[in-house]
């Protein structure tokens, strides 16, 4: 019951809603760092998933290394980078770089697989379609096989996006911005409310994330696609793919 | 960049490390298992509870571990239930996932062969459903492994007592010492894919079937 004090007090005390360090400024970091990441990934993964998805050229060897980066444990890359980093800039080399790094490396796999399978898995005669239309393949590309792929490229992104969050708050254990820091000071510090606190923002955090990009990828389901796309949801996920690879 | 001396001079506490990092993980791996799959063949056989444990386990899965490790530490203190309890709650999504889907994956023609031959309830569960299951929850034990390598690290916030390799790269960061974040991580990176790589192919044994389609075709979108 303390516990629960001490979380409301924390949560609750005006001098941790202003000035630096404050609540407010660790959840724009956090949100700030968290986006910057999530548009580099994207950036770097979904041109490339796409351009496989719809050659098929390279599709194993990208799926493989892919899959190899669902592997790759967060904490480790970015202690892996950190070497490298820090003698290159010893300030941001340590405390930020380390951490970008492992949040573009960790969102990029999930990103790609999504884009690559989303395009490849339109339905051939869609594509026959409208190459006998006499489409150009970039049309066919953006108009046809994009927009049918949509939902499964937006789940991409939402397992991206959820990883990276979570990895933007191991990166606090190096002294980077975002809401992990009260964690840390925390348990320095020896102060339960504040730990808590910390606890609740992050879960908050993630938590909306998930549901935010959930709400995307409805909306990015075409209506005249809704009910195929139900029966593909409904499908089960044999290997625990949708969201399961977003731990950290 | 990296101070190889202090690697040479560590060997024997990187190797007491990387035992204590297979060893929680293992515990997780193991106790999430059982858990699961209590879990699992309960909504298997009652659908309507499905949807409440997988979202109440997708909702655990969601908050990062460092959030979650340094919950309990108020709670269960630096007992290693404190680094045990989330390591197991994060399988339990990947572990139920799996075994449920295996069971969906059987198709209902052979369930009905059972039931036409006389199989009972339970004999058809244990002699029909679960060997058939098999690949998926594979698939599963693996992805839980891998999963929880990298989760073990984490565990080093709570204290030196834990982390495994994870120990290393909180050390290192302490003393601004580079070479000894670099001696955490890449044997941490070195585990998990030793383990994905060896469950694969157990994986692969267990679904013979399964070999002519290439790795890119089973590919499943998130």
């Amino acid at each position: 019951m303390n516990l629960v004090v001490a979380t409301a007090a924390w949560l609750s005390d005006p001098a941790n809603w202003q000035g630096r360090g404050s609540i407010p400024t660790r959840l724009l970091e956090h949100i700030a760092l968290s986006g910057v990441s999530l548009a580099l990934a994207i950036a770097i993964a979904l041109p490339i998933g796409l351009w496989i998805g719809h050659t098929r050229r390279g599709a194993t060897l990208a799926v493989n290394l892919a899959n190899l980066g669902r592997a790759l444990p967060s904490l480790a890359v970015i202690g892996l980078v950190l070497p490298i980093t820090a003698a290159l800039d010893p300030q941001n080399g340590f405390k930020l770089y380390p951490t970008v790094i492992a949040m573009v490396a960790l969102a990029a796999p999930p990103i790609l697989v999504n884009a690559y399978a989303g395009v490849a898995g339109v339905d051939p005669d869609f594509v026959e379609s409208a190459r006998g239309m006499g489409m150009t393949e970039a049309g066919i590309l953006r108009r046809v096989e994009i927009p049918v792929a949509l939902p499964v490229i937006a789940g991409g992104i939402r397992s991206g996006a959820v990883q990276i969050v979570a990895t933007a708050t191991l990166g606090a254990i190096f002294g980077g911005p975002g809401l992990g820091q009260f964690i840390v000071e925390a348990i320095s510090q020896n102060d339960d409310g504040k730990l808590f606190g910390g606890v609740v923002l992050i879960a908050a955090l993630s938590l909306a994330t998930e549901v935010a990009f959930a709400a995307i990828q409805r909306a990015a389901t075409s209506p005249g696609l809704r009910a195929p796309a139900r029966a593909w949801q409904s499908r089960s996920v044999p290997d625990g793919s949708e969201g399961a690879q977003a731990s950290s | 960049m990296l101070d190889w001396a202090w690697i040479v001079d560590h060997l024997d506490d990187l190797a007491a490390r990387t035992i204590q990092h297979l060893a929680l993980a293992a515990i997780a791996v193991g106790v999430g298992f059982l858990i699961s799959f209590a879990m699992a063949l309960w909504a298997v056989r009652r659908r309507s509870v499905y949807v409440p444990i997988s979202a109440i386990a997708g909702i655990l899965y969601t908050v990062p571990s460092l959030a979650l490790f340094a919950a309990l530490v108020p709670i269960t203190g630096l007992s290693i239930l404190t680094a045990e309890v989330p390591l197991v709650l994060y399988t339990l999504l990947i572990f139920i996932r799996n075994i449920v889907a295996g069971f969906d994956a059987i198709p209902a023609d052979v369930l009905e062969s059972a039931d036409g031959m006389g199989y009972g309830r339970d004999r058809r569960l244990w002699q029909v459903e679960l060997p058939l299951a098999v690949p998926l929850v594979v698939a599963g034990i693996r992805l839980a492994s891998v999963s929880t390598i990298g989760l073990v690290t984490i565990s080093g916030i709570i204290g030196d007592r834990f982390g495994g390799l994870g120990f290393f790269i909180f050390e290192g960061y302490r003393h601004s010492f580079p070479t000894e974040i670099f001696a955490g991580a890449l044997p941490t990176i070195l585990l998990a894919v030793a383990v994905d790589v060896s469950l694969v192919a157990v994986q692969d044994r267990l679904t013979p079937w399964a070999q002519p389609v290439t790795a890119a075709g089973r590919v499943r979108p998130a």
